[in-house]
Protein backbone atom coordinates (compact mmCIF):
# COMPACT_ATOMS: atom_id res chain seq x y z
CA UNK A 1 0.00 0.00 0.00
CA UNK A 2 1.29 3.43 -0.89
CA UNK A 3 0.44 6.39 0.81
CA UNK A 4 0.27 9.85 -0.36
CA UNK A 5 0.13 12.69 1.22
CA UNK A 6 -1.97 12.57 4.08
CA UNK A 7 -4.93 14.62 4.30
CA UNK A 8 -6.93 15.80 7.46
CA UNK A 9 -9.78 14.38 8.37
CA UNK A 10 -11.70 16.87 10.42
CA UNK A 11 -13.81 15.30 13.34
CA UNK A 12 -16.47 17.34 15.65
CA UNK A 13 -14.17 18.64 18.00
CA UNK A 14 -11.84 19.71 15.65
CA UNK A 15 -13.52 21.09 12.85
CA UNK A 16 -13.48 24.76 13.93
CA UNK A 17 -9.40 24.37 14.19
CA UNK A 18 -9.16 23.66 10.55
CA UNK A 19 -12.23 25.53 9.14
CA UNK A 20 -9.39 28.65 11.20
CA UNK A 21 -6.47 27.27 9.20
CA UNK A 22 -8.42 28.17 5.78
CA UNK A 23 -9.22 31.31 6.69
CA UNK A 24 -5.29 31.58 7.88
CA UNK A 25 -6.08 31.44 11.68
CA UNK A 26 -4.73 29.74 14.41
CA UNK A 27 -7.40 28.83 16.37
CA UNK A 28 -7.23 26.68 19.48
CA UNK A 29 -8.81 24.88 21.96
CA UNK A 30 -10.09 27.01 25.70
CA UNK A 31 -11.61 25.36 28.33
CA UNK A 32 -15.07 26.89 28.98
CA UNK A 33 -14.62 27.14 32.31
CA UNK A 34 -11.10 26.88 34.11
CA UNK A 35 -9.60 28.75 30.89
CA UNK A 36 -7.33 26.21 30.32
CA UNK A 37 -5.68 26.15 26.86
CA UNK A 38 -5.07 22.58 24.74
CA UNK A 39 -4.35 21.16 22.23
CA UNK A 40 -5.10 19.23 19.47
CA UNK A 41 -8.48 19.11 19.56
CA UNK A 42 -10.16 17.16 21.95
CA UNK A 43 -13.64 17.07 24.16
CA UNK A 44 -12.43 17.71 27.76
CA UNK A 45 -10.54 19.78 29.83
CA UNK A 46 -8.19 17.37 31.38
CA UNK A 47 -7.42 19.74 34.72
CA UNK A 48 -11.38 20.02 35.16
CA UNK A 49 -12.98 17.64 32.99
CA UNK A 50 -15.23 20.58 31.80
CA UNK A 51 -16.57 19.41 27.70
CA UNK A 52 -17.13 23.52 27.48
CA UNK A 53 -14.97 24.61 24.71
CA UNK A 54 -14.31 28.00 23.53
CA UNK A 55 -11.93 28.82 20.54
CA UNK A 56 -9.37 31.72 20.82
CA UNK A 57 -7.15 32.97 18.00
CA UNK A 58 -3.20 32.62 18.73
CA UNK A 59 -0.86 35.06 18.57
CA UNK A 60 1.16 32.73 16.35
CA UNK A 61 4.53 33.34 18.40
CA UNK A 62 6.94 30.91 19.67
CA UNK A 63 9.92 29.18 20.69
CA UNK A 64 11.52 25.74 19.26
CA UNK A 65 11.05 23.00 21.26
CA UNK A 66 12.75 20.77 18.84
CA UNK A 67 13.11 19.76 15.39
CA UNK A 68 14.02 17.52 12.76
CA UNK A 69 15.60 17.14 9.08
CA UNK A 70 14.14 14.67 6.73
CA UNK A 71 15.74 13.26 4.25
CA UNK A 72 13.86 10.38 3.50
CA UNK A 73 10.21 10.86 1.98
CA UNK A 74 8.85 7.80 3.63
CA UNK A 75 5.73 8.15 1.45
CA UNK A 76 5.54 9.62 -2.33
CA UNK A 77 3.35 12.92 -1.10
CA UNK A 78 6.51 14.47 0.26
CA UNK A 79 9.04 13.05 -2.15
CA UNK A 80 9.69 16.68 -3.99
CA UNK A 81 9.73 18.45 -0.56
CA UNK A 82 12.57 16.66 1.03
CA UNK A 83 14.94 17.87 3.31
CA UNK A 84 12.86 19.54 4.78
CA UNK A 85 12.98 20.52 8.62
CA UNK A 86 9.86 19.66 10.75
CA UNK A 87 9.50 22.19 13.92
CA UNK A 88 8.23 21.53 17.49
CA UNK A 89 6.98 24.47 18.45
CA UNK A 90 6.33 25.91 21.76
CA UNK A 91 3.57 28.41 21.25
CA UNK A 92 3.16 31.51 23.94
CA UNK A 93 -0.09 30.10 24.34
CA UNK A 94 1.72 27.28 26.62
CA UNK A 95 0.62 24.51 23.60
CA UNK A 96 2.95 23.24 21.02
CA UNK A 97 2.61 22.97 17.13
CA UNK A 98 4.42 20.30 15.07
CA UNK A 99 5.17 22.31 11.45
CA UNK A 100 7.39 22.57 8.44
CA UNK A 101 9.97 25.36 8.93
CA UNK A 102 10.58 27.54 6.36
CA UNK A 103 13.75 28.84 5.25
CA UNK A 104 15.25 26.64 7.69
CA UNK A 105 18.99 25.85 6.18
CA UNK A 106 19.84 29.74 7.20
CA UNK A 107 17.98 30.05 10.10
CA UNK A 108 20.60 28.31 12.94
CA UNK A 109 18.47 26.14 14.96
CA UNK A 110 18.58 26.18 17.97
CA UNK A 111 16.46 25.12 21.30
CA UNK A 112 13.67 28.23 21.89
CA UNK A 113 14.91 29.68 19.15
CA UNK A 114 12.24 32.57 18.69
CA UNK A 115 9.77 31.57 15.73
CA UNK A 116 6.32 32.27 14.34
CA UNK A 117 3.54 30.85 12.74
CA UNK A 118 2.99 31.81 9.01
CA UNK A 119 0.29 29.83 6.73
CA UNK A 120 0.97 28.29 3.59
CA UNK A 121 -2.21 25.95 1.11
CA UNK A 122 -0.12 23.30 0.17
CA UNK A 123 -2.67 21.82 -1.96
CA UNK A 124 -6.10 22.92 -2.85
CA UNK A 125 -8.20 23.42 0.34
CA UNK A 126 -5.27 22.30 2.78
CA UNK A 127 -3.60 25.15 4.59
CA UNK A 128 -1.26 24.12 6.90
CA UNK A 129 0.44 26.04 9.83
CA UNK A 130 4.18 26.75 8.83
CA UNK A 131 6.93 28.01 10.91
CA UNK A 132 9.62 30.93 10.41
CA UNK A 133 12.59 33.06 12.61
CA UNK A 134 10.26 35.43 14.48
CA UNK A 135 11.54 39.22 12.37
CA UNK A 136 8.82 41.55 14.29
CA UNK A 137 6.50 41.01 10.73
CA UNK A 138 4.43 38.49 9.91
CA UNK A 139 4.05 37.50 6.40
CA UNK A 140 0.21 37.33 5.91
CA UNK A 141 -0.54 40.92 5.93
CA UNK A 142 -0.56 41.46 9.95
CA UNK A 143 2.27 43.15 11.74
CA UNK A 144 2.92 42.99 14.99
CA UNK A 145 4.72 45.13 17.99
CA UNK B 1 0.34 -2.19 48.87
CA UNK B 2 0.73 -2.80 45.04
CA UNK B 3 0.12 -6.55 44.08
CA UNK B 4 2.97 -8.38 43.36
CA UNK B 5 2.90 -10.99 40.34
CA UNK B 6 6.57 -12.00 41.65
CA UNK B 7 7.22 -15.49 41.75
CA UNK B 8 3.58 -16.37 40.20
CA UNK B 9 4.07 -16.89 36.76
CA UNK B 10 7.24 -17.98 34.37
CA UNK B 11 8.64 -17.82 31.13
CA UNK B 12 8.23 -22.36 30.16
CA UNK B 13 8.40 -21.81 26.56
CA UNK B 14 10.27 -20.07 23.70
CA UNK B 15 9.92 -20.24 20.06
CA UNK B 16 11.73 -18.55 16.83
CA UNK B 17 11.37 -18.80 13.19
CA UNK B 18 14.52 -18.07 10.78
CA UNK B 19 14.38 -14.33 10.75
CA UNK B 20 14.98 -13.02 6.77
CA UNK B 21 14.59 -10.50 4.70
CA UNK B 22 12.19 -12.71 1.93
CA UNK B 23 9.89 -15.30 3.28
CA UNK B 24 7.35 -17.31 1.38
CA UNK B 25 5.26 -17.85 4.44
CA UNK B 26 2.23 -16.10 5.73
CA UNK B 27 2.72 -14.17 8.68
CA UNK B 28 0.13 -16.52 10.36
CA UNK B 29 2.18 -19.33 9.29
CA UNK B 30 5.16 -17.61 10.79
CA UNK B 31 3.49 -17.49 14.36
CA UNK B 32 2.02 -20.86 14.18
CA UNK B 33 5.51 -22.29 13.51
CA UNK B 34 7.19 -19.83 16.41
CA UNK B 35 4.13 -20.75 18.96
CA UNK B 36 4.55 -24.88 18.21
CA UNK B 37 7.92 -24.94 18.87
CA UNK B 38 7.35 -22.66 22.29
CA UNK B 39 4.60 -25.46 23.01
CA UNK B 40 7.43 -27.95 22.02
CA UNK B 41 10.16 -26.39 24.04
CA UNK B 42 8.10 -25.98 27.36
CA UNK B 43 7.19 -29.87 26.93
CA UNK B 44 3.33 -29.07 26.75
CA UNK B 45 1.15 -29.86 23.73
CA UNK B 46 -1.01 -27.36 21.80
CA UNK B 47 -4.28 -28.77 23.49
CA UNK B 48 -2.31 -27.14 27.04
CA UNK B 49 -2.84 -23.32 26.15
CA UNK B 50 -6.13 -22.00 27.19
CA UNK B 51 -4.80 -18.28 26.71
CA UNK B 52 -4.05 -16.54 23.66
CA UNK B 53 -2.67 -12.98 23.42
CA UNK B 54 -1.41 -12.14 20.12
CA UNK B 55 0.21 -8.94 18.99
CA UNK B 56 -2.48 -6.29 18.64
CA UNK B 57 -1.24 -4.49 14.99
CA UNK B 58 -0.15 -8.05 13.93
CA UNK B 59 -1.58 -9.99 11.23
CA UNK B 60 -3.68 -12.86 13.45
CA UNK B 61 -6.16 -12.88 16.22
CA UNK B 62 -6.95 -15.33 18.80
CA UNK B 63 -9.30 -17.02 16.51
CA UNK B 64 -6.34 -18.05 14.25
CA UNK B 65 -4.93 -19.81 16.54
CA UNK B 66 -7.81 -21.62 18.18
CA UNK B 67 -9.01 -22.86 14.42
CA UNK B 68 -5.42 -23.99 13.48
CA UNK B 69 -4.42 -26.05 16.94
CA UNK B 70 -7.71 -27.31 17.36
CA UNK B 71 -7.88 -26.08 20.92
CA UNK B 72 -11.55 -26.38 22.37
CA UNK B 73 -11.85 -24.42 25.53
CA UNK B 74 -9.27 -21.32 25.37
CA UNK B 75 -10.73 -19.31 28.41
CA UNK B 76 -9.02 -15.69 28.05
CA UNK B 77 -7.58 -13.38 24.87
CA UNK B 78 -6.76 -10.00 24.97
CA UNK B 79 -4.25 -7.71 23.54
CA UNK B 80 -2.17 -4.78 24.61
CA UNK B 81 -2.23 -2.44 22.29
CA UNK B 82 1.12 -0.57 22.69
CA UNK B 83 3.28 -1.22 19.92
CA UNK B 84 6.65 -2.24 20.50
CA UNK B 85 5.58 -2.43 24.04
CA UNK B 86 3.46 -4.75 23.35
CA UNK B 87 4.60 -8.31 23.61
CA UNK B 88 6.76 -6.79 27.07
CA UNK B 89 3.30 -5.96 27.92
CA UNK B 90 1.70 -9.04 27.95
CA UNK B 91 3.69 -10.28 29.96
CA UNK B 92 2.31 -8.40 32.51
CA UNK B 93 -1.28 -9.79 31.48
CA UNK B 94 -0.64 -13.27 31.04
CA UNK B 95 1.14 -13.17 34.57
CA UNK B 96 -2.44 -11.74 35.93
CA UNK B 97 -4.22 -14.47 34.03
CA UNK B 98 -1.83 -17.43 34.96
CA UNK B 99 -1.57 -16.18 38.95
CA UNK B 100 -5.65 -15.94 39.20
CA UNK B 101 -5.45 -19.43 37.99
CA UNK B 102 -7.80 -17.63 35.03
CA UNK B 103 -5.01 -19.73 32.90
CA UNK B 104 -3.37 -22.56 32.50
CA UNK B 105 -0.78 -21.78 29.81
CA UNK B 106 -0.72 -18.86 27.84
CA UNK B 107 0.73 -18.21 24.59
CA UNK B 108 2.05 -14.82 23.19
CA UNK B 109 2.72 -15.21 19.46
CA UNK B 110 3.91 -13.00 16.98
CA UNK B 111 4.71 -13.09 13.43
CA UNK B 112 5.13 -10.56 10.67
CA UNK B 113 6.73 -9.77 7.09
CA UNK B 114 7.76 -6.27 8.03
CA UNK B 115 10.19 -6.86 4.76
CA UNK B 116 7.86 -8.50 2.44
CA UNK B 117 4.95 -6.89 2.99
CA UNK B 118 3.80 -3.39 4.73
CA UNK B 119 6.28 -1.39 5.79
CA UNK B 120 6.23 1.27 9.00
CA UNK B 121 4.40 4.48 7.25
CA UNK B 122 1.90 2.31 6.07
CA UNK B 123 1.26 0.12 9.21
CA UNK B 124 1.73 3.35 11.71
CA UNK B 125 -0.83 5.03 9.25
CA UNK B 126 -3.50 2.00 9.94
CA UNK B 127 -3.02 1.67 13.62
CA UNK B 128 -6.00 3.56 15.81
CA UNK B 129 -4.09 4.98 18.59
CA UNK B 130 -2.12 7.19 15.92
CA UNK B 131 -5.21 9.12 14.85
CA UNK B 132 -4.09 12.30 16.63
CA UNK B 133 -0.53 12.12 14.67
CA UNK B 134 -2.75 10.82 11.47
CA UNK B 135 -5.09 14.16 11.81
CA UNK B 136 -2.64 16.64 12.60
CA UNK B 137 0.91 16.18 11.75
CA UNK B 138 0.98 13.52 9.20
CA UNK B 139 -0.47 16.37 7.03
CA UNK B 140 2.73 18.51 7.38
CA UNK B 141 4.92 15.87 6.88
CA UNK B 142 5.30 13.39 9.98
CA UNK B 143 4.34 10.02 9.22
CA UNK B 144 6.74 7.61 10.21
CA UNK B 145 8.28 6.57 13.51
CA UNK B 146 11.94 7.83 12.65
CA UNK B 147 10.23 11.18 12.45
CA UNK B 148 7.89 10.98 15.01
CA UNK B 149 11.44 10.38 17.10
CA UNK B 150 13.99 12.45 15.93
CA UNK B 151 12.99 15.56 17.22
CA UNK B 152 12.92 13.11 20.68
CA UNK B 153 16.63 12.58 19.81
CA UNK B 154 17.73 16.21 19.05
CA UNK B 155 16.46 17.91 21.80
CA UNK B 156 18.51 14.81 23.91
CA UNK B 157 21.52 16.32 22.61
CA UNK B 158 21.18 19.84 22.72
CA UNK B 159 19.81 19.50 26.11
CA UNK B 160 22.50 17.24 27.56
CA UNK B 161 25.39 16.85 24.47
CA UNK B 162 24.54 13.60 23.54
CA UNK B 163 26.50 12.93 20.37
CA UNK B 164 26.70 10.90 17.41
CA UNK B 165 29.44 8.96 18.21
CA UNK B 166 27.89 7.21 21.01
CA UNK B 167 24.46 6.61 18.68
CA UNK B 168 27.34 4.99 17.04
CA UNK B 169 28.28 3.06 20.31
CA UNK B 170 25.28 1.63 20.65
CA UNK B 171 24.66 0.32 16.95
CA UNK B 172 28.15 -0.87 16.36
CA UNK B 173 27.75 -2.96 19.72
CA UNK B 174 24.43 -4.56 18.77
CA UNK B 175 26.15 -5.62 14.97
CA UNK B 176 29.05 -6.96 17.10
CA UNK B 177 26.72 -9.31 18.96
CA UNK B 178 24.41 -10.13 16.37
CA UNK B 179 27.72 -11.47 14.69
CA UNK B 180 27.59 -14.09 17.22
CA UNK B 181 24.25 -14.82 16.59
CA UNK B 182 23.50 -17.14 13.86
CA UNK B 183 20.19 -16.30 13.19
CA UNK B 184 20.51 -12.31 13.22
CA UNK B 185 20.28 -10.88 9.49
CA UNK B 186 22.92 -8.22 9.55
CA UNK B 187 26.47 -10.15 10.28
CA UNK B 188 28.63 -7.98 8.21
CA UNK B 189 30.92 -5.85 10.74
CA UNK B 190 30.25 -2.07 10.98
CA UNK B 191 32.36 0.16 12.24
CA UNK B 192 31.57 3.80 13.98
CA UNK B 193 32.98 5.28 10.64
CA UNK B 194 30.66 3.26 8.72
CA UNK B 195 27.61 4.25 10.75
CA UNK B 196 28.68 7.65 10.44
CA UNK B 197 28.86 7.17 6.52
CA UNK B 198 25.36 5.96 6.31
CA UNK B 199 22.74 7.93 4.42
CA UNK B 200 20.87 10.49 6.85
CA UNK B 201 17.10 9.71 7.47
CA UNK B 202 16.30 11.92 9.74
CA UNK B 203 18.32 14.16 11.56
CA UNK B 204 19.89 13.33 13.64
CA UNK B 205 19.22 9.79 12.73
CA UNK B 206 20.85 7.88 9.75
CA UNK B 207 20.13 4.67 8.17
CA UNK B 208 22.47 2.88 10.92
CA UNK B 209 20.81 4.17 13.74
CA UNK B 210 17.14 3.00 12.43
CA UNK B 211 16.57 -0.53 12.52
CA UNK B 212 15.71 -3.68 10.31
CA UNK B 213 12.33 -4.23 9.09
CA UNK B 214 12.63 -8.19 8.61
CA UNK B 215 9.92 -11.31 8.15
CA UNK B 216 9.59 -13.80 10.78
CA UNK B 217 7.90 -15.34 13.95
CA UNK B 218 8.42 -15.78 17.95
CA UNK B 219 6.59 -16.98 20.48
CA UNK B 220 6.78 -17.67 24.66
CA UNK B 221 4.54 -19.56 26.90
CA UNK B 222 3.60 -18.21 30.51
CA UNK B 223 2.69 -20.57 33.22
CA UNK B 224 1.54 -20.26 36.49
CA UNK B 225 4.40 -20.96 39.40
CA UNK B 226 3.54 -24.36 40.08
CA UNK B 227 2.57 -25.54 36.80
CA UNK B 228 6.13 -24.12 35.73
CA UNK B 229 7.77 -26.63 38.32
CA UNK B 230 7.18 -29.65 35.73
CA UNK B 231 8.28 -28.03 32.30
CA UNK B 232 11.84 -28.20 30.72
CA UNK B 233 13.82 -25.01 32.03
CA UNK B 234 10.98 -22.28 33.29
CA UNK B 235 12.45 -18.55 34.00
CA UNK B 236 10.52 -17.00 36.89
CA UNK B 237 9.42 -13.24 36.28
CA UNK B 238 10.69 -11.22 39.23
CA UNK B 239 8.79 -8.10 38.11
CA UNK B 240 6.85 -7.00 35.32
CA UNK B 241 4.96 -3.30 34.56
CA UNK B 242 4.02 -1.51 31.59
CA UNK B 243 3.91 2.89 31.57
CA UNK B 244 2.51 5.03 29.54
CA UNK B 245 3.68 8.63 29.23
CA UNK B 246 1.77 12.11 29.84
CA UNK B 247 0.44 12.91 26.18
CA UNK B 248 0.59 9.03 25.27
CA UNK B 249 -1.36 9.59 21.70
CA UNK B 250 1.19 12.52 20.55
CA UNK B 251 4.66 13.55 21.49
CA UNK B 252 4.67 17.11 20.70
CA UNK B 253 2.08 18.16 23.55
CA UNK B 254 4.11 15.95 26.32
CA UNK B 255 5.77 17.72 29.07
CA UNK B 256 9.20 16.49 28.43
CA UNK B 257 9.38 14.29 25.09
CA UNK B 258 12.90 12.96 26.29
CA UNK B 259 11.08 10.91 29.53
CA UNK B 260 9.21 7.56 28.36
CA UNK B 261 6.48 6.24 29.73
CA UNK B 262 9.11 3.59 30.80
CA UNK B 263 10.47 6.04 33.50
CA UNK B 264 6.67 5.02 35.30
CA UNK B 265 6.84 1.44 34.77
CA UNK B 266 10.56 1.02 36.12
CA UNK B 267 9.91 1.58 39.66
CA UNK B 268 6.68 -0.56 39.78
CA UNK B 269 8.50 -3.36 38.25
CA UNK B 270 11.45 -3.25 40.10
CA UNK B 271 10.30 -2.76 43.63
CA UNK B 272 7.84 -5.96 42.91
CA UNK B 273 11.30 -7.93 41.44
CA UNK B 274 12.65 -6.51 44.73
CA UNK B 275 15.78 -6.13 43.26
CA UNK B 276 17.37 -2.71 41.48
CA UNK B 277 19.65 -1.43 38.11
CA UNK B 278 22.85 -2.74 39.78
CA UNK B 279 21.19 -5.92 40.20
CA UNK B 280 20.83 -6.78 36.76
CA UNK B 281 23.70 -8.81 34.90
CA UNK B 282 22.25 -8.15 31.26
CA UNK B 283 19.87 -6.56 29.90
CA UNK B 284 17.48 -6.75 26.21
CA UNK B 285 16.54 -3.17 25.39
CA UNK B 286 14.16 -2.33 22.62
CA UNK B 287 16.36 -0.84 20.09
CA UNK B 288 14.00 0.55 17.16
CA UNK B 289 16.40 3.38 17.11
CA UNK B 290 19.59 3.65 18.84
CA UNK B 291 18.66 6.80 20.78
CA UNK B 292 15.80 4.75 22.35
CA UNK B 293 18.42 2.52 23.87
CA UNK B 294 20.29 5.54 25.52
CA UNK B 295 17.05 7.10 26.53
CA UNK B 296 15.75 3.99 28.32
CA UNK B 297 18.84 3.49 30.33
CA UNK B 298 18.45 6.40 31.93
CA UNK B 299 14.62 5.82 32.24
CA UNK B 300 15.07 2.36 33.86
CA UNK B 301 17.87 4.12 36.53
CA UNK B 302 21.07 2.94 35.43
CA UNK B 303 22.05 6.26 35.10
CA UNK B 304 20.88 10.17 35.72
CA UNK B 305 18.71 11.61 32.84
CA UNK B 306 21.08 13.10 30.68
CA UNK B 307 23.78 10.74 31.03
CA UNK B 308 22.55 7.64 28.68
CA UNK B 309 25.28 9.25 25.92
CA UNK B 310 28.10 8.88 28.35
CA UNK B 311 26.80 5.26 29.60
CA UNK B 312 26.79 3.91 26.91
CA UNK B 313 30.80 4.76 25.86
CA UNK B 314 33.53 2.69 26.61
CA UNK B 315 31.73 -1.04 26.10
CA UNK B 316 29.68 -0.73 28.53
CA UNK B 317 27.21 -1.90 27.04
CA UNK B 318 29.30 -5.03 25.16
CA UNK B 319 29.35 -8.42 25.90
CA UNK B 320 32.16 -8.17 28.11
CA UNK B 321 31.10 -4.66 29.73
CA UNK B 322 29.42 -4.36 33.19
CA UNK B 323 25.66 -4.66 31.56
CA UNK B 324 25.70 -6.14 28.27
CA UNK B 325 22.90 -4.95 25.70
CA UNK B 326 21.16 -6.87 23.29
CA UNK B 327 22.81 -9.86 23.48
CA UNK B 328 21.21 -11.19 20.20
CA UNK B 329 22.04 -8.00 18.53
CA UNK B 330 18.55 -6.29 18.76
CA UNK B 331 16.05 -5.32 16.05
CA UNK B 332 19.26 -2.88 14.89
CA UNK B 333 20.98 -6.03 13.79
CA UNK B 334 19.40 -9.15 14.59
CA UNK B 335 15.83 -8.90 13.17
CA UNK B 336 12.62 -6.64 14.06
CA UNK B 337 10.60 -8.98 15.64
CA UNK B 338 8.40 -6.16 17.69
CA UNK B 339 10.89 -7.26 20.98
CA UNK B 340 9.61 -10.96 20.90
CA UNK B 341 13.04 -11.51 19.90
CA UNK B 342 14.32 -9.48 22.72
CA UNK B 343 11.99 -11.72 25.31
CA UNK B 344 13.65 -14.73 23.86
CA UNK B 345 17.04 -13.75 24.35
CA UNK B 346 16.09 -12.45 27.82
CA UNK B 347 14.64 -16.28 28.59
CA UNK B 348 17.94 -17.97 26.91
CA UNK B 349 20.32 -15.97 28.98
CA UNK B 350 18.41 -16.89 31.64
CA UNK B 351 18.77 -20.80 31.40
CA UNK B 352 22.09 -20.28 30.43
CA UNK B 353 21.49 -21.67 26.61
CA UNK B 354 22.60 -17.90 25.35
CA UNK B 355 25.33 -20.12 23.01
CA UNK B 356 28.47 -17.72 22.51
CA UNK B 357 26.51 -14.55 23.80
CA UNK B 358 25.91 -16.18 27.05
CA UNK B 359 26.29 -13.98 30.16
CA UNK B 360 28.37 -15.45 32.36
CA UNK B 361 26.50 -16.25 35.72
CA UNK B 362 23.38 -14.35 34.66
CA UNK B 363 21.18 -14.14 37.47
CA UNK B 364 18.69 -11.09 37.19
CA UNK B 365 18.02 -9.91 33.33
CA UNK B 366 15.56 -7.49 32.37
CA UNK B 367 13.52 -7.05 29.12
CA UNK B 368 12.10 -3.58 28.18
CA UNK B 369 9.40 -2.80 25.03
CA UNK B 370 8.64 0.73 23.61
CA UNK B 371 6.52 2.37 21.08
CA UNK B 372 3.39 3.70 20.24
CA UNK B 373 4.98 7.28 20.85
CA UNK B 374 6.50 6.79 24.12
CA UNK B 375 5.08 3.58 25.70
CA UNK B 376 6.84 1.19 27.75
CA UNK B 377 7.35 -2.11 29.33
CA UNK B 378 9.61 -4.08 31.48
CA UNK B 379 9.91 -7.31 32.77
CA UNK B 380 12.80 -8.90 35.27
CA UNK B 381 13.24 -12.57 35.18
CA UNK B 382 15.60 -14.31 37.94
CA UNK B 383 17.56 -17.73 36.63
CA UNK B 384 16.23 -20.54 35.78
CA UNK B 385 16.24 -23.22 38.39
Amino acid sequence: MSVERPVPEATIDSKPYWDGLKERRLLLQQCGDCGRVRHYPRPMCAACHSLEVRWIEATRRGRLYSWTEVHHPFVPGFRDEIPYVMATVELDEGVRLQCQMLDAASAGLRLDLPVEIVFREVQDGLVLPFAQVQNGILTDGASRP
Amino acid sequence: MAASLNGRAAVVGIGETAYLRGSDKSALALQLEASLRAVEDAGLEPKDIDGILPYASGAAVAEDFITNFGLEDVTFSATTPMGGASCVAAIQAAAIAVATGLCRNVLLPIGRRGYSDSRVASRVAAMPQFHVVSEFEAPSGTIAPAQLYAPMARRHMELYGTTADQFAEVAVTMRRHAMLNDNAIMRKPMSVEDHHASRMICDPYRLFDCCLESDGGAAIVISGAERAADTRRPVPIMGVAEGHPDSPSVITQRPEITRLGLAKAAPRAFGMAGVGPEDVDVAEVYDCFTWTVICQLEDLGFCPKGEGGAFVEGGRIGLDGALPVNTHGGLLSQAHIVGMNHVCELVKQMRGEAGRAQVADAEVGLVTGYGDLGDGSLAIMGAAA
